[in-house]
């Protein structure tokens, strides 16, 4: 189980719980598993997030490895000038 | 509207062309010459990207018409170097990284070269007002102006 | 590719990397040479132009064209019935909606209508004659107003599922961050402040206006030329917009006179193809000024309140601001970014912002440098002066005290690797610039920015030529010296002189997908495949060379741009340089290439602190920039003369958005200042040198250690300015511009 902090805005979606336990090992596997279990925070998902495992940010990368022990962070989309 | 017929001088360069009564000097240079180093930034002259000489005087091409070329000596951009010898202000430009984007460069140059034919030795702040007419939105003028200070002192080692 | 591991970074000695050398593209930029989106022309070509709605607000009850079709010379005319909206993808239908006004028009200067005619007098003459009938409607351009009560009403229908149930149909989306209990850690404060800023739109304002050059076959095939971020992106969206498969469409980058996030969408490219797919011909178009501003993306306006609590001795105990910002007719405004960033420079335990993303009529917002972080450092960083100086104390102090280390649990959730924030507060406190005496209405400010940076799709090949040169394209339009970069690194990993490496940016036809210019990350991004690229060149160059020799190419090393042989019995082996391994590449298996094709990310998030010394007259409420340092980590400067100049543009820009560049619109919504004389930017004769101190701290994520440092470099400014000036005036300015009316009628109100 990896325990993700989700931003403010999202707890409604995740019965008022700004960390939340998803069943995964990679990337994919956590945006996924994150809608199955909040149906909520699909909307967001399909907008677009950003993830921090270990202090860096992935946008995309699906299979980029996440540990028991990481810190997973959602994050708005990041965007840059 | 029947065009201008218009007798010129360019670089040096005996220029004729044809061109609308209202067309400016701008528009002729770069699209009936082809002469697109100078460039169009407000077309209001308040950038400055668009700098030539006419008869030695720095005026924002945008603001003259094509007609005002009638027998008067222009100088652009294109003419700033001789043959395949960059002038000192063009060398000095590209060591001091003056410029990032280079859009307002042909511009500032054509500015900053006549500011040392009238004034060898510029202060830093006579070089910021005679450039403030050209505005530069990447460097915020330190290189430029370090850049044109140093050509001076070049130039006026080397006379 | 284990672009993912935990560090990338090697400490080493640089040879290229870190010295001063010529940019690749600087005799053609000193000479008028280079060719820019408006510089090219093709035969056949026809002018495009297009008619912008005058008013702030109104439904489109009907588009006469007939008579302008009618004009001779006219070629074709376009509205919006000539495109398919997207019912798929908000993000691109708002894209195309903007290009070209559907029911209504949603601000002044969106565009109605085009025209392509033999002549730009002919294309002007047919503007006049498209018959517009408008509805005016009541219009909004204020953000505070947009969402009150009764407001007029945008769109219905776009607000997402964050926006409570009631709320103002203005309000697209709400976001929150942060940890702990903000009113608890406030309630441990000496003191709170509460206060509430607001910050004007401004203009990205680079000097080259949009441009493009389009061609459509009627085979379907399409070519465009145009000044952009990202012509990757030009391709993807106009690719979207046409039904086009994006293998058809070929897009080429001009060299691009300036961004600064505001070309990272498009405005005139699918209009030019339009033009073009009706009439058969090529389609130049070229925005005036009054067009760029009118209907480009500028910046969002903002408004911000905070609260913050700090103890006497200086501890922040907690940290709250809500922030609302406009992003212009549709949604999108950077918010998220500004409530992510607002509190990102220091190690708080209880933090929260709250942000509201809002329409009006105003142009739709477009990125700009760090979009989102400098209205809400301008809050933070006011508020953090004003208690610190309320108590007394050093305000570099109370930011080092309060600063964001490696370890910290960041207000947007992440906990930091090593950074740099501290190390440029400590050299900013230690430098003479802090020390130095200041005379009558002068004051000095301090302020701290943070931006994130990122990687995205990046492609490089690097090939080597037979006599031993190489070439590198990459993906990315060179907005400031990135190619001279590139070509740095990959001399740098091959071991060869810089002179030997020429670096072009390549057509969207000549490599795969590549992300925008942008998020600070071509550097970063794209130096990091340059790198993995040249590396794969060197382990075929060694495979190379260990056939030539007939020994395993395991014991083949790269050093010093030759190969050596180096292995157990190996053999005594003369080393082959990069020159003659390329001379017999046609005998030892074709040419030589390395490729990398990526989504780096992990990049590293980037810190500064700005100083300044302003003196303000007492008088007219002008302020003079008397002296200006930045400091800044930049991981590893790769070329220190474009680092410093990213530094300097970076705090120039923030310098004219904190005393004059603002959108000002009238009683009817119109823009009254589209223009450079009336928006004005700061010139040469306002400023002094920017001094800047480069500090390196590296970037694990990074084989060099680079950092992004485009963007971070805008988001102190704004507050340092705010902060020295109202040092210098005595009155705490919670408006930006200070502009001379603005400040001077906060000093007589004093």
């Amino acid at each position: 189980m990896v325990a993700v902090t989700v931003f403010g805005s999202l707890a409604r979606f995740t019965d008022d719980k700004t960390t939340v336990e998803i069943e995964a090992s990679n990337l994919r596997e956590l945006l996924e598993g994150l809608g199955e279990k909040y149906p909520g925070l699909k909307p967001q998902l399909k907008r677009g997030v950003s993830v921090a495992i270990d202090g860096r940010v992935y946008n995309d990368s699906w299979f980029q490895p996440i540990e028991p022990d990481s810190e997973v962070v959602l994050l708005a989309r990041l965007k840059g000038g | 509207m029947s065009k201008v017929h218009v007798t010129t001088s360019i670089n040096g360069d005996p220029t004729e062309f044809l061109c609308e009564p209202d067309s400016t000097l701008l528009d002729v240079l770069r699209d009936e010459l082809g002469l697109t180093g100078s460039k169009e930034g407000c077309g209001t002259g308040d950038c400055g990207a668009c700098t030539v000489t006419i008869n030695g005087r720095v005026v924002c091409s945008c603001l003259v018409l094509g007609a005002e070329a009638e027998g008067a000596e222009i100088g652009t951009i294109e003419g700033m170097a001789e043959g395949d010898k960059l002038h000192p202000l063009q060398q000095k430009f590209i060591e001091h990284a003056a410029l990032q984007c280079g859009i307002c460069t042909p511009g500032i140059l054509v500015a900053a070269k006549s500011l040392l034919e009238h004034n060898p030795d510029p202060t830093e702040e006579e070089a910021r007002y005679w450039l403030a007419g050209n505005l530069c939105r990447c460097t915020g003028y330190d290189k430029i102006i370090r850049a044109v200070l140093a050509t001076a002192a070049d130039m006026r080692e080397a006379s | 590719m284990a672009l993912d591991s935990k560090s990338e970074y090697d400490v080493r000695t640089f040879k290229v990397v870190g010295t001063r050398v010529q940019r690749p593209d600087g005799v053609d930029k000193v000479t008028g040479k280079a060719r820019f989106g408006a510089d090219i022309t093709a035969p056949g070509m026809l002018t495009g132009l297009i008619l912008r709605s005058p008013h702030a607000h109104a439904r489109i009850r009907s588009i006469d064209t007939s008579a302008a079709e009618a004009l001779p010379g006219v070629h074709a005319v376009v509205t919006s019935a000539d495109f398919t909206p997207i019912d798929d993808d908000d993000f691109t239908d708002d894209i195309l909606a903007n290009c070209m006004a559907r029911d209504k028009a949603l601000y002044d200067g969106h565009a109605v209508a085009a025209v392509a005619a033999s002549s730009g007098h002919i294309a002007k003459a047919a503007l006049k004659l498209i018959k517009v009938d408008y509805e005016v409607l009541p219009h909004v351009t204020d953000v505070d107003k947009a969402i009150e009560p009764g407001a007029p009403v945008l769109h219905e229908g776009r607000s997402d599922e964050t926006v409570p149930e009631g709320a103002s149909p203005n309000i697209i989306s709400r976001c929150e961050f942060g940890h702990g209990d903000v009113e608890a850690g406030l309630a441990k404060a000496d003191r709170v402040v509460e206060r509430s800023f607001k910050t004007e739109a401004t203009h990205q304002g680079y000097i080259e206006p949009h441009a493009c050059l389009a061609q459509m076959s009627t085979d379907g095939t399409a070519d465009l030329w145009c000044c952009t971020q990202g012509h990757y992106m030009v391709r993807n969206t106009c690719a979207a917009i046409f039904r086009m498969e994006q293998g058809q469409l070929r897009v080429t980058a001009s060299e691009i006179g300036g961004g600064f996030g505001g070309k990272t969408t498009v405005f005139l490219e699918p209009v030019a193809l339009m033009l073009a797919r009706k009439s058969g011909r090529p389609v130049k178009m070229v925005m005036s000024r009054s067009e760029v501003l009118r209907a480009t993306g500028p910046t969002s306006s903002s408004s911000v309140d905070v609260r913050i609590g700090m103890t006497k001795d200086g501890k922040i105990t907690g940290a709250f601001a809500e922030l609302r910002y406009q992003g212009g007719a549709y949604p999108g405004s950077p918010v998220e970014m500004g409530a992510m960033s607002a509190f990102a420079a220091y190690d708080l335990e209880h933090v929260k912002t709250v942000g509201w993303d809002i329409v009006c009529n105003r142009p739709k917002q477009a990125a700009y440098r760090a979009p989102g972080a400098p209205m809400a450092a301008f809050a933070v960083e006011s508020a953090i002066d004003e208690l610190a100086k309320g108590f007394g104390l050093d305000p570099i102090e109370v930011r080092l005290k309060n600063a964001a280390r490696e370890g910290t649990k960041s207000s947007y959730g992440v906990t930091y690797p090593a950074i740099g924030l501290e190390a440029t507060l400590r050299t900013a406190r230690d430098h003479p610039h802090w020390k130095a005496p200041l005379g009558p209405n002068q004051g000095r400010g301090v302020a701290c920015g943070f931006w994130f940076n990122f990687g995205g799709d990046t492609c490089v090949s690097l090939n080597i030529t037979p006599d031993g040169t190489v070439t590198v394209s990459e993906g990315n339009p060179d907005i400031g010296g990135s190619r001279a970069s590139m070509s740095m690194m990959a001399a740098e990993e091959l071991g060869i002189p810089y002179e030997k490496v020429r670096t072009i940016v390549a057509d969207t036809g000549s490599l795969g997908q590549n992300e925008v210019t942008d998020g600070s990350r071509v550097t970063f991004a794209v130096g990091l495949a340059t790198i993995k690229a040249a590396r794969a060149a060197k382990a075929e160059m060694c495979k190379r060379a260990a056939m030539t020799w007939g020994i395993d190419p395991e014991a083949v090393e790269w050093r010093d741009g030759a190969a050596h042989a180096t292995g157990h019995n190996a053999g005594e082996h003369p080393p082959m340089t990069l020159a003659e391994i390329a001379a017999i590449a046609s005998n030892t298996g074709g040419p030589i290439a390395g490729h990398c094709e990526a989504n780096p990310e992990g990049a590293g998030v980037s810190f500064a602190t700005h100083m300044v010394d302003t003196e303000v007259d007492p008088d007219t409420g002008a302020t003079k920039i008397l002296r200006y340092t930045v400091f800044q980590d930049a991981g590893k400067a790769v070329h220190p003369d474009y680092v410093e100049g990213q530094f300097q543009g970076g705090a120039t820009q923030g310098i004219g958005w904190a005393l004059n560049e603002e959108y000002i619109y009238g009683e009817d919504g119109t823009l009254q200042n589209p223009g450079f004389l009336d928006y004005r930017v700061p010139v040469a004769s306002d400023l002094p040198m920017i001094d800047t101190v480069i500090l390196e701290i590296p970037n694990p994520g990074h084989p060099y250690g680079v950092r992004g440092v485009g963007e971070t470099s805008i988001v102190p400014p704004l507050a340092a300015v705010a902060n020295a000036v109202s040092e210098a005036a005595d009155v705490r300015m919670t408006q930006i511009p200070m502009s001379p009316p603005r400040l001077l009628s906060a000093i007589l109100a004093k």
